[in-house]
């Protein structure tokens, strides 16, 4: 009886453990690819030749932009990245990363910010703006979210991105919440992260400035939102425009206390 | 980026002089309605009038964003508005094939400004849902449609007993919003998706006995 | 001269490890553009590293390695301190030399 129960224990436990073993998940299959890729993330490259960029003396006015003002005061990197969408007094405007820095090519540099704006991505002076975003978000690696929002024109422009995030229109009536307002969903094989509310919100925020394995691009979160919007069938958000600063402002706030990985690496 | 400062400017003065009260719901939706107008260009064949809202998107986006389902009456005007513009075949024929179907389930091509307007359309249903068990490659955020036909009973599609179900599957696909106001699904014949031959093959991948969906 | 090259080299026991996270397009010379135009080769033909100055590893690549290509390799003998040279050249006659020293 007893070597019979032994017996059987023995079986059952090959069996179970061949089960598993045969069961590696297509979602444990790609988390173990990602984990390969993330050693060797050409976003280093990208933030090394945002630092020299930074640092360079460029433009009409052969100025560096040592001295811009991402939020933390002239020249501050460190932090700024987890502070911003912010308010910033000289411009009157509540800025996102990549519109701030467009503003210091302008102020500082004397570089035309609207012909940059209008400049599709990967070409000229937006090569520069990718690797100058993986630079700043670089400086917060590891740190936590953490917006200030505290002044009215934030929390108006909060309320302002909520509304852009739940706005459904276009032939398929999406919005960014048809898809990024649920927990546990995905589209084909990709996690979909909710972003109405940590970890969901402070994840997806997190991760970008990001590169691309899948096209080997550098993106920041102008080219992300620029093409969700293309993917829901939306028209074209102008580069810096404020749905979308309002939108990274309310996912910044939605991710207060989420940790910030940027520059990341993505499939 | 001036331009924007432009519209801008007053409204927020409008709304800081309410700043007693506070903004209300109200003056931030037509704020945001502002600031969507003007963040956003057209691109090769995607329009302006991409953002407009009909009233079902508009009700549904104002649900969202008070954070409660829909009020029961609207919910119900909105499903029956819809109902009212449904488009039945027009030879009467509801199932086609089915290995078009799969065809049309799997492409997820159209209507972006990186589309070639002269190709077809795709129905992206692979993107939300299970469909044929052999695909792995499928979303979630809608029901899983696989065994479809085979768990309402269809073994014959042309029957008067498989009418009831074979028209709600045609008319969900045609207009979800006719059967669930806020549904997160397009309305992929209504909105010019898919055509009428391609929603039949759809409807073929669905219900028909031999399709692998009901296998 | 390309984009920078990472490097990073770390001792680990008597040997050291070496990652590089190279720049560079790597085109096959087989893709097409819109136009059906092919779009010419332009990769890296040779990867040579050296440690303090002696040659330690030679490399012939072809069109097969992905573009911002990771290299990764083991020096025996490297301790802290050490200089670790790492060079390209691609079929332009491009090259590009970047130093790292072990940590």
């Amino acid at each position: 009886m007893t070597q019979h129960r032994v017996l059987l224990a023995a079986l059952l436990t090959a069996c179970a453990t061949g089960t598993v073993w045969a069961q590696k998940s297509t979602a444990e299959g790609i988390a173990e690819y990602r984990a390969m890729l993330a050693d060797g993330n050409p976003s280093d490259l990208f933030e090394a030749k945002g630092e020299g960029l930074w640092q360079q003396k460029r433009g009409p006015k052969n100025a560096s932009l040592e001295q811009c003002d991402l939020g933390k005061g002239p020249g501050v990197v460190k932090g700024a990245f987890v502070e911003l969408p912010r308010y910033f007094a000289d411009t009157q405007r509540v800025q996102d990363m990549e519109s701030r820095l467009l503003t210091c090519m302008e102020t500082l540099q004397g570089f035309n910010a609207a012909e940059i704006a209008r400049t599709p991505f990967g070409r000229a002076e937006q090569v520069n703006m990718t690797a100058l975003a993986a630079f700043v978000s670089a400086g917060s690696r590891g740190m936590k979210f953490n917006l200030p929002n505290n002044t009215v024109q934030e929390k108006t422009m909060y309320e302002v991105g909520k509304r852009v995030f739940f706005a459904r229109s276009g032939t398929h009536d999406f919005s960014c919440a048809s898809c990024h307002a649920e927990d546990n969903k995905r589209i084909r094989l990709q996690d979909l992260p909710n972003l109405t509310k940590n970890p969901g919100a402070g994840n997806g925020f997190g991760a970008w400035p990001a590169y691309r394995v899948s096209n080997g691009q550098m993106w920041g979160m102008q080219l992300r939102l620029n093409d969700c919007y293309r993917q829901q069938r939306f028209p074209y958000p102008l580069f810096g425009s404020d749905a979308t600063i309002a939108l990274g402002l309310y996912l910044g706030v939605n991710g207060k206390g989420g940790e910030s990985i940027a520059p990341a690496i993505k499939r | 980026m001036h331009h924007t400062l432009r519209v801008l400017a007053p409204l927020f003065f409008l709304l800081l002089t309410s700043c007693a009260s506070g903004p209300t719901s109200a003056d931030l939706d037509k704020l945001a309605a502002s600031i969507i107008k003007s963040s956003f260009r057209s691109e090769g064949p995607v329009g302006m009038d991409r953002l407009l809202q009909d009233d079902t998107n508009r009700e549904c986006s104002a649900a969202d964003v008070a954070g409660k389902p829909i009020d029961e009456k609207i919910a119900q005007a909105i499903e029956q508005a819809n109902m009212k513009v449904m488009v039945w075949p027009s030879d009467g024929r509801f199932i086609g094939d089915w290995r078009e179907g799969e065809r049309i389930a799997q492409s997820g091509r159209g209507l972006t400004w990186t589309d070639d307007a002269a190709q077809a359309n795709g129905g992206n249903c692979y993107n939300c849902h299970q469909i044929d068990k052999k695909e792995v490659s499928f979303g979630t955020i809608g029901p899983s449609l696989y065994n479809y036909g085979k768990l309402r009973g269809v073994t014959d599609p042309t029957s008067a007993a498989a009418k009831p179900i074979v028209e709600y599957t045609w008319g969900k696909i045609w207009n979800a919003k006719a059967y669930n106001a806020c549904s997160n699904m397009p309305r992929v014949g209504h909105s010019g998706i898919l055509t009428e031959a391609q929603v039949r093959h759809v409807v073929g991948l669905l219900l028909d006995p031999k399709s692998p969906v009901n296998e | 001269m390309g984009d920078p090259m990472r490097i990073r080299a770390q001792a680990a026991g008597s040997n050291a490890t070496v990652r590089v996270l190279m720049a560079h397009e790597m085109e096959t010379g087989q893709r097409k553009d819109a136009a059906g135009k092919t779009i010419p080769a332009w990769h890296i033909t040779n990867v040579s590293a050296t440690h303090n100055g002696k040659p330690v590893l030679s490399a012939e690549w072809g069109p097969a390695v992905a573009k911002n290509p990771f290299l990764q390799f083991t020096v025996k003998g490297a301790k802290a301190g050490d200089k670790i040279a790492v060079s390209w050249k691609d079929n332009k006659g491009d090259t590009r030399t970047d130093e790292a020293t072990v940590t």
